[in-house]
């Protein structure tokens, strides 16, 4: 069923009208790199006056560089190093921790899916704690990708159900159901985007390049399964927590005015690794694979069990299914 | 030739006047700069300073900015008549329209400039450096058909004082097709915004055919309101004498708008309430409110309450006509305008959310400040615009470069002074 999406999903995102641009905007960034350089130069000139360091100057120019730098998706290869190299550097500057940015790209013959037993989960919730630790998750805001709502046996209705349940789990009478991002083959999201801030990838996974969002959170009002989140203020994890497996498209920090989402663990499952909500889930609820594979396990769910999907109507065609046993 | 005096003359305009008026720029410029510090705030914190959240994810802003772009279009319900149809009445009132829109929209652009999260940004917005996603996405035509609207709404009015200015008629070949495409063009810019909120099946709540023409029809109401509310004022306070004729045509439009306004909020709960289905939660929580959760519900009700009583007051002919009566219907109904075409449409939009949880929206101290003096700003373009362009039409004002200066000009009468329609300067008559 998901076939002939996937050829969309893997010629669409290279525009070619972006990748004109890219030339114009890179000669017009050179000239106000050349200026700002000078700038620094007369500035450095009149050092006395200002009791500024090495180190700060360089956190400037970084933070200068990153500003002008361009949309990922239309950078070189060179271009992405760049950045990353500059990241590490201010991440290693600002809150002096140690981290390794990838550039991972969306490996050939990969489309990612995930399906969700919703008569194995029992609401322990560890899946939204690893994701918190794992995606490197706001904890002043306590962001959470990951929702799980406790319903009536009875009916299939999120309104009726309950995602703050704060009790002894599992509760009588009650089923558990997840959501965070389902990764939506036509994204509502994506389309809305005034800058092309947000993307889907070859292997299905919307992304967000958070430097090039302006934070207008169209996309956040465009997405009928509220998988995505604000960076209301500037988001804070403490420095020995912070996960240094990061990705550009995935869990490195996010500065505040962006807006991010659940990537299926990108930096991970681009390894060929599980999402850390797959990994942490007691109960084996929770399946993860590639939908291309006839041998996979997401594949077997999907051919030998009754899968559903919420909101199917809107025709959004999510890669995150339901079933039973 | 005549420009550096006629920008200096602008600028003396804007800056001289009785202690009133100084007084009024004062008051605004002070809201504007507490507006500014607000925003210093948000700037600094982020947005986590205002009473939004991951579920009501816009607010204030937003909701000012809906309405304003109703406003912004409502000019086209003056400009239409006086240009393309000739109408006479609406000849001297055009101008202050226009003034209207341009201050509509520069409070417009303002509220989504403040409702970034990452303002550092907008330069992303610009096509050739950064990367417009258009036509794809909604808001990248809705940047596109305000920022034209804006320099639409500059242009031909700018052309218009300039000539007049120079002692010359505008050229009517010159303006006029760029006045047909303002026309039309203000139809886009309202359904455009619409379109941004209606084409998203995530919310229910606004995603239904209705909402374009719910737009625009309570746009012509909120619009030509608040130009009978300005020209009323500018009749009162100076000599600039506007036709009673433009006063009745364009309260008979108000109305009309506003009836057609009421009739499609009749047919929105009818189809919302009769067979209520899941899309009918979220006007649930606006009209009637969900169990606790009920912070709208006075809102909505004050709203339409305002609009239905100054509905009826200029339905009544009499009344219509009479001055103590239109005036304060008018700022009623733009008041009622304002609540329900803002946050009236805005917030329960979001409430609840398409996951069905029910998180409720208070604007904070910042948005409340930010939000006054966006508006205080639009106030003081506003005033510098109308400011501007009165001498130059009633003729105090000419470029000094003219062989007879205006001042020669003695003893006549000012019933005769050329219609601003003929567009022709008095000394060659």
């Amino acid at each position: 069923m998901t076939t002939d999406r996937t050829a969309e999903a893997q010629t669409g995102p290279e525009d070619p009208s972006l990748l004109q641009k890219r030339v114009d905007r890179r000669g017009a960034l050179s000239i106000l790199v050349g200026g700002l350089a000078a700038g620094a130069a007369a500035v450095g000139a009149c050092a006395p006056l200002s009791a500024e360091t090495d180190e700060e100057r360089e956190v400037k120019l970084l933070a200068w560089r990153e500003y002008i730098k361009g949309n990922y998706r239309v950078m070189t290869e060179e271009e992405r190093a760049e950045t990353i190299a500059r990241l590490e550097r201010l991440a290693q500057l600002q809150r002096g921790v140690d981290v390794t940015i990838q550039s991972t790209g969306a490996q050939p013959g990969v489309l990612f899916g995930y399906a969700f037993n919703v008569s194995k989960c029992k609401g322990f919730r560890r899946c939204i704690e690893a994701c918190i630790n794992e995606n490197n998750l706001d904890r002043n805001a306590d962001t959470q990708y990951i929702r799980i709502f406790e319903i009536e046996d009875g009916v299939v209705d999120l309104d009726r159900g309950d995602a703050t349940f704060q009790h002894e789990v599992p509760a009588e009478g009650h089923f558990y159901l997840g959501t965070q991002c389902f990764q939506c083959a036509d994204p509502p999201c994506v389309k809305v985007c005034p800058v092309g801030a947000t993307w889907q990838e070859p292997d299905g996974i919307t992304v967000i390049d958070y430097d090039w969002c302006i934070g207008c959170r169209y996309c956040m009002a465009a997405c009928p399964y509220w998988a995505r989140r604000f960076n209301w203020g500037a988001p804070e994890v403490p420095p020995e927590e912070v996960n240094p497996n990061q990705h550009y498209l995935g869990n490195r920090a996010r500065k505040k005015g962006c807006v991010e989402k659940c990537t299926f663990c990108i930096h991970r499952s681009r390894q060929g690794r599980l999402p850390a909500c797959v990994e942490a889930c007691p109960t084996g609820a929770r399946v993860f694979g590639n939908l291309l594979d006839p041998d996979s396990e997401i594949r077997w769910v999907l051919a030998n069990k009754r899968v559903f999907r919420l909101k199917e109507d809107l025709k959004t065609e999510p890669r995150f299914w339901y079933f039973s046993d | 030739m005549h420009l550096r005096p006629f920008l200096l003359s602008a600028l003396k305009s804007a800056t001289n006047g009785g202690w009133r008026y100084h007084l009024w720029m004062g008051i605004l410029t002070s809201i504007i700069l507490l507006g500014g510090y607000a925003y210093s705030v948000q700037w600094r914190y982020g947005l986590a300073v205002t009473g939004m959240n991951d579920q009501v994810s816009w607010g204030l802003y937003i909701s000012n900015f809906t309405f304003l772009v109703g406003m912004a279009a409502a000019a086209m319900m003056l400009v239409l008549p006086a240009y393309i149809l000739e109408d006479v009445d609406f000849g001297r009132a055009v101008l202050m329209a226009e003034a209207v829109a341009v201050a509509a929209l520069v409070m417009a652009l303002g509220f989504v400039v403040v409702d970034l999260g990452n303002p550092q940004g907008s330069w992303h917005l610009m096509p050739g450096i950064g990367y417009l996603n258009w036509p794809r996405s909604l808001l990248a035509w809705d940047v596109i058909v305000l920022n034209g609207y804006l320099a639409l709404n500059l242009g031909i009015p700018f052309y218009i004082l300039y000539s007049h200015y120079a002692g010359r008629a505008a050229a009517k070949h010159k303006y006029l097709p760029w006045m047909y495409i303002s026309a039309m063009w203000a139809v886009s810019i309202h359904l455009v915004t619409a379109f941004l909120l209606a084409g998203l099946p995530s919310r229910p709540f606004w995603n239904n055919a209705l909402l374009g023409p719910r737009f625009l029809a309570s746009a012509f109401t909120a619009g030509p309101a608040f130009v009978i509310l300005l020209l009323y004022f500018i009749r009162r306070t100076t000599r600039y004498d506007i036709a009673e004729g433009a006063f009745s045509k364009l309260a008979l439009i108000t109305v009309a708008a506003a009836q057609v306004n009421i009739v499609m909020l009749i047919s929105e709960l009818f189809y919302k309430f009769y067979s209520p289905t899941h899309h009918s939660i979220n006007a649930q929580y606006l009209f009637f409110g969900i169990g606790e959760h009920h912070a709208l519900v006075p809102w909505i009700w004050t709203g339409i309450g305002l609009n239905l009583l100054a509905t009826v007051v200029l339905m009544i002919h009499p009344l219509r006509h009479n001055p103590r009566w239109l005036i304060p219907a008018c700022a009623t109904l733009f008041v009622g305008i304002w609540i329900e075409k803002g946050i009236g449409l805005v917030i329960p939009g979001f409430i609840p959310s398409p996951l069905g949880e029910i998180v409720e929206y208070t604007p904070t101290w910042v948005e409340l400040c930010v939000t006054a003096g966006v508006w205080a700003l639009g106030l003081f373009v506003l005033t510098v615009l109308v400011r501007v362009a009165l001498p130059i039409e009633l003729g105090d004002v000419r470029s000094p470069y003219l062989e007879t200066p205006p001042a020669a000009r003695a003893g006549r009468p000012r019933s005769t002074r050329p219609r601003y329609e003929d567009a022709r300067p008095v000394r060659t008559r």
